[in-house]
């Protein structure tokens, strides 16, 4: 009960935004924020296999790339037709429906593919499962490079604009409540298990190949959902925007924040995408400065800013023992 | 069949250079187990290096375009990547290994260097900053903040990409975002065998890879040295105990990788003489999948894994779509990890309880 109105408050706060955002802080702030709410997602899900699997992907963005063409090529060239057939519905609640198809079909192709990806390489461990998911990656976009239908190298332009802050940051909402909750569930726990002791959780009788796949296709999932809310905001694709330059910042995210901690995802990426945006005027020195922090972090804290401290999660425990 | 011939050339020598990188990655993945994700950068700074001996005025006036010139341009360029690597090694990978000082000083003096270039864009200010910087790093460290000492090689697989974001980060700011030409160091001639065609800059490229390749494993199978870089290779703890200083011979061999990578990257800019500061992205991560190929930490793999890459992305490039050159090298890694992961000549690692 509490839970169904915590949910509705969050899309009435969400949609009053949406409302008002653009006028009170300008276009500008407003794309940063839309840019933070796409990263949180991607960070969040990419934590479910780094953080708390302990499975090194750093191909992530291959399946937001996945996401993102699927659903913008879908919306480009079904669109018109689903128009034209919906055409008793008022034009808002279209461009609703028809982003949300977008996104099924992105999440759906997205998580097939970290299937077809995850069962082959996550035999692998450490490095090599490193080094094939960011050839994947690459594979990934070199393809996209050569479909002509998708633009190719000249970029995919002429996406319709569906997306906004209020999608944006339901689906922020979701994929955070997803993960905590698959996180605290037996599931998550197993997880976990698998990312301190995989051969110890093995002879316990946890099915680590299954539960790996298992999170890797799920964070896959919500990669592609980042995707097409990425696609259908730009309205402009470029295979350049998923480069493994792109991996590597989501890596940092959320090891700036702390691997395995939710929390630590999402100020890894509202911290990397802002400090990014601010410095724009510092040129290639705010890259400079971005990677000798990584590295001190990594060299000073390793467990992140947050390490895997959950305050939410503490709150949650003491509540259920009362 | 004279395609044929023409393009098993240009594969031989295009993966000669891919080895020599493949190298440093094998050597250093034998004696830490990292992915040195830094190295293909270094094989950048090699390259450009290369370009500002290339174009020094004393090289200039006093050699001029001759095999004098060529020789001193490539042992320098290669002493001064040996220097970086050795920083990196110091500053980045020791610390979490093994008790090291300074650390702080050094990145906070490169940041505050960074800081100097930005305000005033001087000799002096560039020196306060750094100043500065080093200062700090020296009080925050007097006063007790370490490095935290740790085994995972996760946080530095993080550090390795965080060198290499540095680097490629810095190279911009420190040579130009703008690409650059490699001046012909020595002059080219078209050499005619019946219907084949051949640069005598790829026969150099050929042979001094073979030079390169040849005194490294005369260094590695010959030397004292070489001799503890395999048995810290073998068991870094057992060779510390049998009184190997593991610290420098670690440096010792992110030295000779350096180098050869600096080797590379000069042999490469002969072939195609536009450098750039992210040229070393790409073949870094090909050199690192001839790497893998050949079996990982296997130095006689590496240069098998490198000769078969460079040609099957030639002979790809040259029979089919040049679109998807940079596919090939991950598709063969991705089915050489699948099919035999210890590589065509590793051998199989059991998992450790």
């Amino acid at each position: 009960m509490k839970r169904w109105a915590f949910g509705l408050v969050a899309l009435a706060v969400l949609a009053g935004l949406e409302a008002s955002l653009r006028g009170l802080i300008g276009a500008y702030n407003y794309q940063v924020l839309i840019l933070v709410g796409i990263n949180i997602i991607l960070a969040v899900s990419l934590n479910l296999i780094n953080g708390f699997t302990g499975q090194f992907s750093i191909g992530h963005a291959g399946f937001y790339a996945v996401g993102a063409y699927t659903s913008a090529s879908l919306v480009y060239y079904g669109g018109p037709g689903f128009r034209a057939l919906t055409s008793f519905l008022p034009n808002m609640a279209q461009n609703a429906v028809l982003l949300l198809l977008g996104l099924l079909a992105a999440a759906i192709v997205a998580a097939i593919a970290g299937l077809a990806v995850g069962i082959p390489s996550l035999r692998l461990r450490g490095d090599y499962l490193a080094i094939v998911t960011l050839g994947f990656g690459e594979i990934i976009r070199v393809l996209i490079l050569n479909i002509n239908a998708l633009g190719g190298s000249r970029g995919f332009s002429g996406i319709p604009q569906l997306s906004n802050f209020f999608w944006v940051y339901f689906f922020v909402l979701i994929t955070i409540a997803a993960v905590h909750n698959l996180v605290n569930s037996s599931y998550g726990r197993a997880l976990i298990s698998i990312r301190d002791d995989e051969i110890a959780a093995e002879a316990m009788g946890v099915d680590t190949t299954r539960l790996k796949v298992m999170s890797f296709v799920i964070s896959s999932m919500f990669a592609g959902i980042a995707g097409g809310l990425f696609g259908h905001f730009t309205m402009y694709l470029h295979p350049n925007s998923f480069l493994f330059t792109t991996s590597f910042n989501l890596i940092i995210m959320i090891v700036v924040g702390g691997l395995g901690s939710i929390e630590g995802s999402i100020l890894g990426a509202v911290l990397v995408t802002v400090t990014l945006e601010a410095f724009r005027g510092f040129g290639a020195f705010r890259l400079v400065n971005f990677s000798v922090l990584l590295v001190l972090i990594m060299l000073y804290r390793p467990q992140g800013l947050m390490g895997s401290w959950t305050p939410f999660k503490m709150k949650q425990r003491a509540a259920a023992a009362k | 069949m004279d395609t044929f011939l023409q393009q098993l050339i240009n594969g031989i020598s295009q993966g000669s250079a891919y080895a020599l990188i493949a190298l440093g990655y094998t050597m250093v993945y034998g004696v830490l187990r990292l992915i040195n994700f830094a190295h293909g950068d270094v094989y950048m700074f090699g390259a450009f290096m290369g370009y500002y001996l290339a174009n020094s005025h004393w090289i200039r006036s006093n050699l001029g375009t001759s095999a004098a010139s060529a020789v001193l341009i490539m042992v320098g360029a290669m002493a001064l990547s040996a220097v970086l690597g050795i920083l990196i090694e110091k500053f980045a990978y020791r610390p979490g290994r093994s008790v090291t000082r300074f650390t702080l000083a050094f990145w906070l003096g490169i940041l505050g260097a960074g800081a100097g270039q930005l305000a005033g864009a001087t000799f002096a200010s560039v020196a306060a900053g750094a100043s500065v910087g080093i200062l700090v790093g020296i009080i925050v460290e007097q006063a007790g903040l370490r490095p935290v000492k740790q085994n995972s090689r996760l946080a530095l697989l993080i550090i390795a990409i965080g060198v290499s974001l540095f680097l490629e980060n810095g190279g911009q700011q420190v040579f130009g975002a703008d690409p650059k030409f490699f001046p012909e160091i020595i002059p080219t001639h078209a050499l005619n065998a019946g219907p084949i065609h051949i640069d005598s800059q790829k026969l150099i490229v050929l042979g001094m890879s073979i030079v390169l390749m040849l005194l490294l494993n005369v260094i590695v199978n010959y030397t004292k040295t070489g001799k503890a870089m395999r048995a810290v290779s073998f068991n870094l703890d057992a060779a510390k105990l049998m009184g190997i200083n593991t610290d420098r011979i670690i440096a010792f061999t992110f030295a000779l990788g350096s180098a050869l990578a600096a080797a590379g990257g000069i042999l490469v800019s002969l072939l195609y003489p536009r450098i750039d500061p992210l040229m070393g992205v790409m073949p870094g991560l090909k050199a690192f999948v001839a790497a893998v190929l050949g079996g990982i930490g296997n130095i006689t793999g590496a240069m098998v894994g490198g000769l078969i890459l460079g040609m099957a992305e030639v002979m790809a490039v040259g029979y089919g779509q040049s679109t998807y050159r940079d596919a090939i090298a991950f598709i063969i890694l991705v089915l050489i990890l699948l099919l035999k992961p210890s590589g065509i000549m590793g051998k199989g690692m059991n998992e450790k309880v």
